[in-house]
């Protein structure tokens, strides 16, 4: 589905500032592969994903997806075809429109005529939003004609997620986006991605610093650092591995023990 | 002492607040929903106006109004051009766009400051003398007025709720989530600002026919005045739906036109007016926040500190 031929991006070149934030990555993901992504920060994870998703051109090699080359497509076309979901739960939404506006807008994506320019949201679209907020089972679907800056972070994040999958997506990049919510909330969307994604045999990228997730979540696990993918594991192998082994992996290729407290202590 | 309203400056306060609230639309959209601040809208008035003026001349009142907004689609479309295109941000391109009008407009009027509709026909004189009934006499200009802005009113209220619309309000509240969504925020800017200026242009042209003359510093300080309009618009309305928002907007329009009125017959010199007009868009702009301020100190002296309460306590006991 998504194949990532030796990208790199270096950022403010022949400068002080100059950043080699991805050096010749590869990556390929098959249809329904779910992989979560480990590294520290500024180990090129969050660049990575804005490669995909288009917010910069990349200086070198390609990006295809489902057999499609976007390396040099604009952003705003290939979000057709790839959800999005941030870390901050405030960036997915517009806060002064309502639920409904907002799944309307979401819904646009799956429209290719230019007549849905000049569509009002039709009673039939409101009863479909209707009945996926249900799903989400948090009360929403009674509060659809209310502005979306008015709900919480975890509803927020949770509203994005049913927009961002609501036309299925070819990928969805997850960007730490349970990591602002309080644990309960965050299990609950958590919960609710896991259940899209195997509902529709999505392909899916996740990037998280919980040890834990990264290895039951999916079927994939990568480690990046300083640009590159150092640490790759799958199928038999990664079932046998332990948290502690994925520290010690860490330990052996970053060649520093992983410093920061969420991951340290998140089971 | 005579009454402070007569019927006549409600009358012009009305007439003009309508005229005036096509300007306030269009900031509605730009400033408030885009949320860029659109400097060329004083250019872009005189230029509504002094292109409906020349067409006005030429015997066709009512195409002038379609030419005028033509003439604004185009001023936006070179504002939102150089913002989406060239890079130029978003204030400076308004600015270089009103300052290069200047010279559009004077040469639209045939190189003359000044032009005169007093010897042709307008939408006001041909709408004139319909009928006997006295009241429809000194009515009929601000029902062609308020038929113009309810119209305008009603498609912009409409069109702000089609998937168009709703694009190009997310492209002002969350850029992020535009990006991520499959819209192409350049292409809505483009948009919103054609919309914009067009309305900013009928609103130049209607006065123009109105008051039977166009002038090259009609806009001056029009970005102000409509400022005021969707400002106060904004505070007496507040939240609630497009339809809701826009109908606030004209109504703060006319309110600020009373006040205009009301400075006038308080005998304040007509010099003064734009220092008068800078004062009200400064008053009914911290308006809100002085709101806000003073429900802070109303709660404060309502619930005196609970220290000094409990120290009161401990000392007479």
């Amino acid at each position: 589905m998504l194949v990532i031929d030796s990208v790199s991006k270096t950022f403010h070149p022949g400068t002080v500032n100059e950043k080699k934030a991805l050096d010749q990555v590869s990556l390929s993901l098959a249809d329904g592969d779910f992989a979560t992504i480990v590294g520290s920060n500024g180990a090129g994870k969050s660049t990575l994903f804005n490669a995909i998703t288009g917010s910069f051109y990349v200086d070198e090699g390609r990006i295809i997806l489902g057999g499609e080359d976007i390396t040099y497509c604009k952003e705003h076309t290939r979000s057709k075809v790839i959800g999005h979901l941030f870390q901050d739960p405030l960036k997915g939404t517009a806060p002064h429109m309502t639920i409904e506006e907002n799944m309307a807008l979401a819904y646009l994506r799956a429209s290719t005529s230019r007549h849905a320019y000049f569509s009002r949201i039709s009673t039939n679209e409101k009863e479909k939003f209707r009945e996926q907020l249900s799903l989400l089972d948090m009360g929403l679907e009674d509060r659809m004609k209310q502005p979306v800056g008015l709900l919480s972070g975890g509803q927020r994040q949770a509203l994005t997620l049913l927009m961002a999958t609501m036309v299925t997506p070819r990928i969805l990049l997850l960007d730490e986006h349970t990591a602002a919510l309080d644990p309960a909330t965050a299990d609950k969307v958590l919960a609710l991605t896991e259940k899209i994604i195997a509902e529709r045999n999505i392909t899916c990228l996740m990037v998280t610093h919980n040890m834990h997730q990264a290895l039951s979540l999916g079927n994939r696990t990568l480690m990046m650092d300083d640009g590159h993918i150092v640490f790759h594991v799958s199928g038999e192998e990664r079932k046998k591995l332990s948290i502690n082994d994925l520290l010690e992996q860490f330990r052996i290729h970053v060649g520093k023990q992983l410093d920061n407290d969420r991951i340290l202590l998140s089971k | 002492m005579s009454a402070i309203f007569t019927l006549s400056i409600l009358q012009s306060a009305l007439e003009l607040g309508c005229i005036y609230s096509l300007v306030a639309l269009a900031l509605f959209i730009s400033f408030s929903i885009l949320n860029i601040a659109d400097l060329s809208t004083d250019g872009c008035f005189t230029l509504g106006c002094a292109v409906g003026a020349m067409v006005t001349l030429s015997g066709h009142p009512f195409l002038a109004l379609f030419a005028a907004m033509g003439a604004g689609i185009c001023s936006g479309f070179i504002t939102a051009f150089l913002q989406t295109r060239m890079g130029v941000p978003s204030i400076l391109a308004g600015i270089i766009v009103n300052t290069g009008l200047y010279t559009v407009n004077i040469a639209v009027m045939g190189f003359s400051s000044n032009v005169n509709l007093f010897a042709c026909d307008t939408i006001f004189s041909l709408a004139k003398d319909k009928t006997a009934s006295p009241w429809y006499d000194s009515w009929y200009k601000f029902l062609i007025v308020l038929a113009i802005v309810l119209v305008i009113g009603i498609i912009l209220s409409w069109f702000l709720n089609t998937r168009l619309g709703l694009s190009i309000r997310a492209t002002g509240d969350n850029e992020h989530m535009v990006r991520a969504s499959s819209i192409n925020p350049l292409f809505m800017i483009t948009v919103g600002l054609c919309a914009a200026n067009a309305l900013t242009a009928l609103s130049g042209a209607i006065l123009g026919q109105y008051q039977k003359s166009c002038d090259i510093n009609l806009g001056t300080g029009m970005v102000t005045i409509a400022l005021a309009s969707l400002i106060i618009g904004e505070t007496i309305i507040g939240k609630g739906s497009m339809l809701k928002k826009v109908i606030g907007v004209v109504l703060g329009s006319c309110l600020y036109r009373f006040i205009v009125a009301l400075a006038l017959r308080l005998n304040v010199p007509a010099e003064a007016l734009k220092l008068v007009s800078a004062m009200i868009v400064a008053i009914a702009i911290s308006f809100p926040y002085l709101k806000e301020k003073s429900h802070f100190y109303k709660m404060r002296s309502h619930n005196p500190g609970i220290y000094r309460k409990e120290g009161n306590a401990n000392v007479s006991h």
